[in-house]
């Protein structure tokens, strides 16, 4: 029971692991980007799961008939964590085109975006 | 008018961005970025006269009241960095234009500035706001445009040390979020005077305690605290020589300021010493620091690459400074922040003016460059000695402080180590001086000494060595009412 109520959270340790895990071992940098937004993703699924509340609606206010009206009190979840969230897949989404962009000119110049290639390219270069 | 101004301090360069790339014109742009970075700097100096005078200043953002709105909120601490960044920025603009156009492609020079000016606000918004998550997205403004910068470095291998930069930038970023979501759960608040009320009655949870250890990790990656400084020697060896001027004089710096802003204002001293033991994590990381990036040093070729070595030092000095947990201190960490910037400042831009002149900052490349380019290998002579920590220089100062707090705290091995450490920086410093002063010049071409428009910032940061470290009463003065201020003491 208590292990299941906490569902949404296992699923963001999972996410987050393994973003964690692709970004540490792969080599290919696309999968390294890959990796970087499961692992940004797992974060924007904990702040949406904390705003939620059992039985909460969206906040509108509203009275008991569904209808819309300004003196009804209803059990909402809180829409903050929502919003802050917007903010930080905008920000998910410049640093996956940034890096993005960077693998695109490693690509032109080195003609590799296999990291272990890339370094063996820079080893040869330097000495 | 004068309420608005920490508010527009911020708005003034974010907006002078996007005109940087409408203008399509290298010089228009660096003219922009020239007088956004000179207001703004007007701007914090008014802020900061003003603090200094009247104590801490608030502006809620859109009239909104905080903890709901945004709050802005300056007092002694970020007043003192927010001058550090302006100061900074207002120096390496002028002498960005010089160098930026032998070392960045023409049809780009619009797209610098306007970055350039990005990672300046978001840098200067770190430093002033009041809200954490606040902090978050500016982190991310100043690091994304950073990345961008040190991509445009002539050597491909700028490509490279950006893409490691993002990669770990973006995990310290991400796991700083994940610290203010999970303080967020538990009091429901992101304002940072709010927060630092309600954090005291759920301090004991385990959720606090994990939110404090992902906020720890994520600063420590981007100030580039020892294990985690892998980012760095690269980034700043390969980006052109004006972004690394700029960044290591003013990133770590900032980040820094996190460091202390959410450890010492959010959680509170006493959570952080008495709970968390955070002295016990910071004192063997910034001992280490100091000594092995210092012994690193020593052996490189690549004089920019030396610098960024000893940078990592440096950063150990003020994460050393901090883990004295006292006012003393935590004034020398201040100071250092100051005086970092000024050395770190004024040497790379001595390598910008080798890099014009001869192309390279090898080491061997720079024989007999004493004779040839004389203005600049003096400015490299006074830094470097500031480096070490020469009497009537600023880092004097910061080293005596240093010292004084170890000795304060009784830990005299601590306090031999600092004296050690400085003679290792003597021995990096005078293999440059070694090679430029006493070995003939291979070639015959004339090189000459590099333009005004380059030795006059560079020198300016130079004699502000000297003259903060003969007069150092307005720098101790700032950086000791900050201290207090932090440690929740009345000045």
């Amino acid at each position: 029971m208590t292990l299941l109520s906490h569902y949404n959270y296992w699923v963001v340790i999972l996410l987050m692991m393994v973003g964690f895990y692709t970004m540490i071992s792969r080599g290919n940098l696309i999968k390294k980007m890959v990796g970087l937004n499961v692992f940004q993703t797992s974060v924007f699924m904990l702040y949406i799961s904390m705003g939620k509340i059992r039985g909460g609606t969206a906040p509108i206010l509203m009275d008991a008939h569904g209808e819309s009206s300004e003196t009804a009190h209803v059990l909402y979840s809180n829409p903050l964590p929502h919003v802050l969230i917007l903010t930080a897949i905008v920000v998910g989404i410049a640093t996956t085109a940034v890096g993005l962009a960077l693998i695109v000119r490693i690509k032109e110049t080195y003609g590799s975006i296999e990291e272990d290639e890339i370094n063996q390219i820079e080893a040869e270069g330097a000495a | 008018m004068s309420e608005h101004y920490v508010i527009l301090l911020v708005l003034v360069p974010l907006l002078a961005s996007p005109l940087c790339i409408f203008s399509r014109n290298a010089r228009a742009a660096w003219g922009f970025a020239v007088l956004a970075c000179l207001t703004s700097l007007y701007l914090v100096f008014q802020v900061w006269a003003e603090v200094m005078a009247t104590g801490p200043i608030t502006y809620h953002i859109g009239d909104w009241a905080p903890p709901v709105g945004i709050e802005y909120r300056v007092d002694a601490v970020n007043a003192w960095v927010l001058l550090i960044v302006a100061v900074i920025g207002s120096v390496v603009a002028p002498y960005a234009r010089v160098s930026v156009e032998r070392e960045v492609e023409a049809g780009r020079i619009p797209l610098f500035y306007a970055a350039f000016l990005l990672c300046f606000t978001g840098l200067l918004g770190i430093t002033v706001t009041g809200d954490v998550f606040n902090v978050f997205v500016f982190l991310e403004v100043s690091s994304l445009s950073a990345y961008g910068l040190i991509a445009l470095g002539q050597d491909r291998r700028a490509l490279t040390s950006a893409f490691r930069y993002l990669i770990m930038g973006s995990v310290g970023a991400t796991f700083i979020v994940i610290g203010i979501g999970l303080m967020y759960v538990m009091t429901g608040s992101l304002n940072m005077a709010d927060l630092a009320q309600l954090l005291p009655q759920v301090w004991d949870t385990r959720t606090i305690k994990v939110a404090y250890g992902f906020l720890a990790v994520g600063v420590f990656l981007k100030l580039a605290l020892f294990p985690l400084h892998l980012w760095l020697p690269n980034a700043y060896t390969f980006a052109p020589s004006a972004v690394t001027a700029f960044i290591a004089a003013t990133a770590t710096k900032v980040a820094v300021y996190m460091l202390l802003r959410f450890f010492f204002t959010v959680f509170g001293a006493p959570f952080s010493f008495d709970v968390m033991r955070l002295d016990m994590v910071l004192l063997p990381l910034a001992l280490v620091a100091i000594v092995t990036m210092s012994l690193v040093a020593i052996f490189q070729v690549n004089v920019k690459r030396l610098l960024a070595y000893s940078s990592v030092a440096q950063i150990g000095y003020m994460i050393l400074g901090i883990s004295f947990a006292s006012v003393t201190g935590l004034t020398a960490a201040l100071l250092h922040l100051f005086n970092h910037a000024l050395m770190k400042g004024a040497l790379f831009m001595c390598m910008g003016c080798v890099m014009y002149r001869i192309g390279s900052v090898h080491i061997d490349a720079m024989a007999g460059l004493g004779k040839r380019m004389p203005l600049t290998m003096a400015a490299f002579v006074v830094a470097g000695l500031s480096l070490v920590g020469v009497p009537l220089t600023v880092g004097f100062i910061s080293k005596w402080y240093l010292i004084l707090g170890a000795l304060e705290r009784g830990w005299w091995p601590v306090a031999i180590l600092v004296l050690i450490t400085s003679l290792m920086a003597l021995v990096y410093v005078w293999r440059v001086v070694e090679v430029a002063y006493f070995q003939e010049f291979p070639h015959d071409e004339d090189t000459q000494e590099a333009p005004w428009a380059l030795l006059i910032p560079m020198w300016a940061l130079v004699l502000a060595n000297v003259w903060f470290g003969i007069d150092a009463r307005t720098t101790v003065a700032s950086a000791e009412q900050a201290a207090q201020t932090l440690m929740g003491g009345a000045p």
